[in-house]
């Protein structure tokens, strides 16, 4: 729908109706383009529209500026109806320099929009962005005469809004980003109340400051309003979500309040031990903020302490938590069989990223899920959940934790870097909506002579949990293997045996306590079922949807949370289909333990490039199968 | 009406009480076994609850020993017992944690958790029992072993300098350093004594022989002949005084200790007074085991508590911190967390 808004008779803009915009603010590292991106994601959230974000950070601190290996990007996808990703293409993309538009243009749609800064498109820029010595600008030599390009000086514009502001040349530098979000806000037709605000909240103690950023971001509006670069304005309206309230919330977020919400439900403490690496470490800093809610936070000297610390936590009655990515968790991997074999709670946080070894840290993969099944030496079964969205992060660890305490099992929960950072409105609970989690510490002798069996177990194969400390209970628990029920060292081979199976016993049985499988999208019986699990829930999800919308292709959706062990019904459910595909940001991981289990002749579609999938990529290669004999 | 005399009166616990059903299966004369009984001994004494004890430890000969004890207790991976007793201390105080460990767990794989548990201080025991071996992988050469030694993987001798375990604790920072050896039981139990009263990481080297893979290392130490000539009791504001006959000490020459003969005009006063809280002294005292190996400066080697200091430990730290925010900012509720700072909501 276009209106014409503004008809003086100098210039006419249109303001144009539409239901979802891409937007990607790039830059360098320097230029706050995160920032700029998240101010302008919470004021879309704000105003009532479905957001999904990407963030995209570069995987050297400070690699020099204006290269393209200093190049950050936020991705934001906003829009009147439901949004499950952070979009494919952008409509418009915001570039403060040239390496930003060499590594970004390739992604925006034919015919999408270029904000860009034009200072930073000088001889010196292209020669660092790469461009050879003497070339012309790309926004001068006509690669982009299928863009609607809108070239701004923007480093100009902020230094003549701000010549009054008594600040230094570094600091008028800083506040650019608060010129293009202003023009953006123009542009979508975004009050700037909400950005207002928060400069406020943040700049409070720094008057100068904020009345510079405050000046830079107003400039940026009045430059949208009163110049005749832009002809047309977007207008979207809120998204019809189901009512409630709402906050924004990142998948580390997510997962770093799932863990406080669960231990506080569970009535014990809260131990994280943990070591720094990317992309796990906001929920170390996030968990740090909670002492006055008696979360204790240790940054161990190393991977192994950080689980072995959380390990010593447990034994004494604490949710013990470890949060890493993969090469953390190929350090804890002899930690975790200690944790196996004592059967205590434990929940390790693997936040993949791309691999092997140092691989691609600030990129997303989900190649650590093989690893979680098995890479442990000896016959170390144990639960993994996966978490599919940034907003999921939460009901996952909650129910990771869960399965830990309930069933005395340490817990591996899946993330990727994707949804880790990727954030999305969340209709969050209240305390009273949350499942109960049901622990009781054992405080008698459990057998009739008065004696405590410490790998005594219930009906569920469950051994008790008792906190040292407990008068009359003292016992010794360890890696050595155990004679069944007393707990005490047993080299007998039958016994290891028994013991290897009740182990695994304990594991199946946590399939009685989780949901059985069933369609997010499509029905019970199809011609292709798209299986999928973790963060491609979003890309498969829009894929099928709009498969299903256009009606020529039979498909359905099913996504897993747990992945270890499966839902009971998972078999028959993938038998009702023809056909199983099962894209993974792998090589085929998932596959391999569906094939393996449930003989089915799946599919794989992999993706391994450190980026999501696209909705389009799911769609053509549903429909492809779909049409194949 | 009959009067209940139960919990009247606190029951003294015995050697016995802290004696588990298992059977202790080091072999036959390892020196593992004087040190658990000295433990055993000793706790009686120490007051606290036997429920209150967790004993931690890691992988090797010496990392049976929870096993043994009718505590609680964990016996965990090779080298992480430090770290993971750090684990169970920060998130209850209120037990008293103890960590056995060898010198081969502790130095070697352990490395990195040994220096860090030193500088972070929680208030736990480390009792480090040095063979110079590895026993339970039967017999290789460890990081305490001398330049030369051979074992199995070294049948041309040992290439590899060893640690020297006081300098290194003290390097890390340590707030408490002991020595002490399996045969002589009245100063092992001493030094436990000394180490449980300390407030912070007590680490504790005890000199332990393996009959079946380096027996004798430290027979000098332990032999009616060569004992009082080779070993230097250390004593808080007492004179550093050794000899068959305490007829020799030691003296500082500066920064140089020198051993000089008493009598001719030399009496006690001249000598070195120990002075457990001086960390210079305490790097000299370590050092005493490196010049040692040289004939023309051999001096004995110091036993008793090289070092201690007060200083806070990262366990109370921790919970102190906690109560502090507490106390400023409050809790925030549950449902506060979950709805965070800015929400939304549609209709
Ligand atoms: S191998 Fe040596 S240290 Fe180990 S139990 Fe036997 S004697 Fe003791």
């Amino acid at each position: 729908m276009e209106t014409i808004l503004d008809s003086t008779p100098q210039r006419t803009t249109i303001i144009k109706e539409t239901d979802s915009v891409v937007v990607r603010f790039s830059g360098d590292s320097g230029d706050g383009m995160q920032l700029t991106g998240m101010q302008f994601t919470d004021t879309s959230a704000f105003l009532g529209q479905d957001i999904s974000t990407f963030p995209e950070f570069p995987a050297e601190i400070r690699a020099p500026a204006g290269t393209l290996a200093g190049v950050s990007g936020f991705q934001v996808h906003f829009g009147s109806k439901e949004i499950y990703t952070p979009g494919d293409m952008y409509d418009v993309l915001v570039v403060m320099n040239s390496a930003a538009l060499k590594s970004d243009l390739p992604r925006l749609r034919k015919g999408g929009i270029i904000v860009a800064n034009v200072a930073g498109f000088d001889s010196k820029n292209l020669k660092l962005a790469g461009y050879p010595e003497g070339a012309k600008s790309p926004l001068e030599d006509g690669t982009l005469e299928n863009y609607q390009v809108y070239k701004i000086d923007v480093t100009k514009h902020t230094k003549d809004a701000l010549k009054d502001s008594g600040l230094g040349m570094k600091e008028v530098d800083r506040c650019k980003n608060m010129f293009v979000l202003g023009v953006l806000f123009w542009m979508f037709d975004k009050s700037m109340e909400y950005t207002i605000k928060n400069l406020q909240e943040k700049f409070g103690k720094k008057p100068e400051l904020l009345n510079a950023n405050l000046i830079a971001l107003k400039s940026g509006w009045n430059y949208g309003d009163n110049t005749e670069i832009f002809t047309t304005r977007y207008k979207i309206s809120a998204a019809k979500l189901p009512a409630g309230v709402y906050r924004n919330i990142s998948g580390n977020q997510g997962l770093a309040i799932g863990l406080i919400a669960a231990a506080e439900k569970a009535g014990v403490p809260l131990f994280l031990g943990s070591y720094p690496i990317t992309p796990a470490s906001d929920v170390l800093h996030e968990l740090s903020k909670y002492k006055a809610n008696g979360v204790k936070t240790f940054q161990a000297e190393d991977e192994i302490a950080a689980i072995c610390s959380a390990i010593g936590a447990a034994y004494t009655g604490s949710l013990g938590v470890t949060t890493t990515s993969g090469p953390g968790m190929a350090l804890k991997a002899e930690a975790m069989g200690l944790a196996v074999i004592f059967e205590i709670p434990l929940l390790i946080c693997d936040i993949q990223r791309g691999g092997p070894s140092t691989g691609l840290p600030t990129k997303t993969e989900q190649a650590d899920l093989l690893m979680a099944m098995h890479g442990r030496h000896g016959e170390a079964p144990l639960p993994i959940v996966a978490a599919a969205t940034p907003a999921d992060c939460f009901d996952a660890v909650y129910e990771a934790v869960r399965i830990a305490l309930e069933h005395m099992t340490p817990v591996i929960f899946l993330s990727d870097g994707y949804i880790a950072n990727g954030a999305e409105p969340w209709r969050f609970p209240t305390e009273d909506q949350l499942p109960p989690i049901n622990l009781k510490f054992t405080t008698t002798p459990n057998s009739e002579n008065g004696k405590f069996l410490p790998y005594k177990r219930d009906d569920r194969g469950v051994r008790p949990w008792v906190k040292p400390g407990t008068k009359g209970l003292e016992h010794r628990i360890g890696g050595l293997e155990k004679q069944n029920e007393t707990g005490n060292v047993s080299y007998d081979s039958k016994n290891h045996e028994l013991m290897v199976k009740l182990r695994a016993e304990k594991i199946e049985k946590i399939a009685d306590s989780i949901p059985l499988a069933k369609p997010d999208s499509g029905k019970d019986k199809a011609k292709v079922l798209v299986l999928g699990w973790g963060s491609t829930y979003g890309a498969i999800k829009t894929a099928v949807l709009e498969l299903l919308d256009e009606g020529v292709v039979d498909v359905a959706h099913v996504h897993l949370r747990h992945m270890n062990p499966f839902p009971k019904n998972l078999g028959q459910i993938l038998h009702g289909y023809d056909k199983v595909l099962i894209p993974e940001m792998n090589t085929g991981q998932l596959r391999q333990l569906i094939r393996a289990k449930y003989l089915v002749p799946a599919e794989g579609f992999s993706k391994v490039q450190g980026m999501p999938f696209t909705t389009e990529e799911i769609k053509e290669k549903i429909t492809e199968l779909h049409n194949s004999k | 009406m009959e009067t209940s005399t139960e919990n009247t009166a606190p029951v003294k616990l015995t050697a016995k009480d802290f004696t588990s059903d298992q059977e202790v299966k080091w072999c036959p004369g390892c020196g593992d076994y004087s040190i658990l009984k000295q433990v055993q001994t000793v706790l009686p004494d120490m007051g606290g609850d036997r429920e209150k004890y967790v004993f931690v430890s890691g992988i090797g000969c010496s990392s049976r020993f929870p096993y043994y004890m009718a505590t609680y207790g964990m016996h965990s991976i090779h080298g992480r017992a430090p770290a993971i007793a750090t684990g169970v201390k920060a998130a209850n105080p209120e037990l008293n944690v103890w960590v056995v460990t060898g010198d081969g767990d502790l130095l070697s794989i352990g490395g990195n958790h040994f220096i860090h548990v030193m500088r972070r201080n929680p208030n736990i025991k480390l009792m480090m029992f040095n063979n110079e071996i590895y026993g339970l992988t039967k017999g290789q050469y460890s990081p305490t072993s001398s330049k030369g030694i051979v074992t199995k993987s070294t049948p041309y001798g040992s290439i590899d300098e060893p640690f020297n375990p006081a300098e290194l604790a003290l390097g890390a920072k340590t707030s408490f350093f002991a020595r002490t050896i399996d045969r002589d039981p009245k100063h092992m139990q001493a030094v436990i004594h000394r180490a449980n009263k300390h407030h912070g990481t007590a680490f504790v080297e005890v000199y332990q022989n393996c009959p079946v893979f380096n027996d004798g290392v430290f027979f000098i130490f332990t032999e009616k002949e060569t004992k009082k000539e080779e070993c230097l009791f250390i004593e808080h504001g007492k004179p550093l005084v050794f000899g068959q006959t305490e007829n020799k000490g030691i003296k500082l020459d500066g920064l140089k200790p020198v051993i000089v003969e008493l009598g001719n005009g030399v009496s006690k006063d001249d000598l070195w007074i120990h002075d457990e809280e001086d960390k210079t002294k305490a790097f000299m005292l370590a050092r005493f085991a490196d010049l040692s190996k040289d004939s023309e400066t051999h001096f004995p080697r110091p036993f008793g508590v090289f070092f201690r200091e007060d200083r806070p430990c990262i366990d109370e730290d921790m919970a102190k911190q906690i109560e502090t925010i507490q106390a400023k900012k409050g809790r925030t509720s549950l449902n506060k967390i979950l709805s965070g700072e800015k929400t939304w909501t549609i209709v």
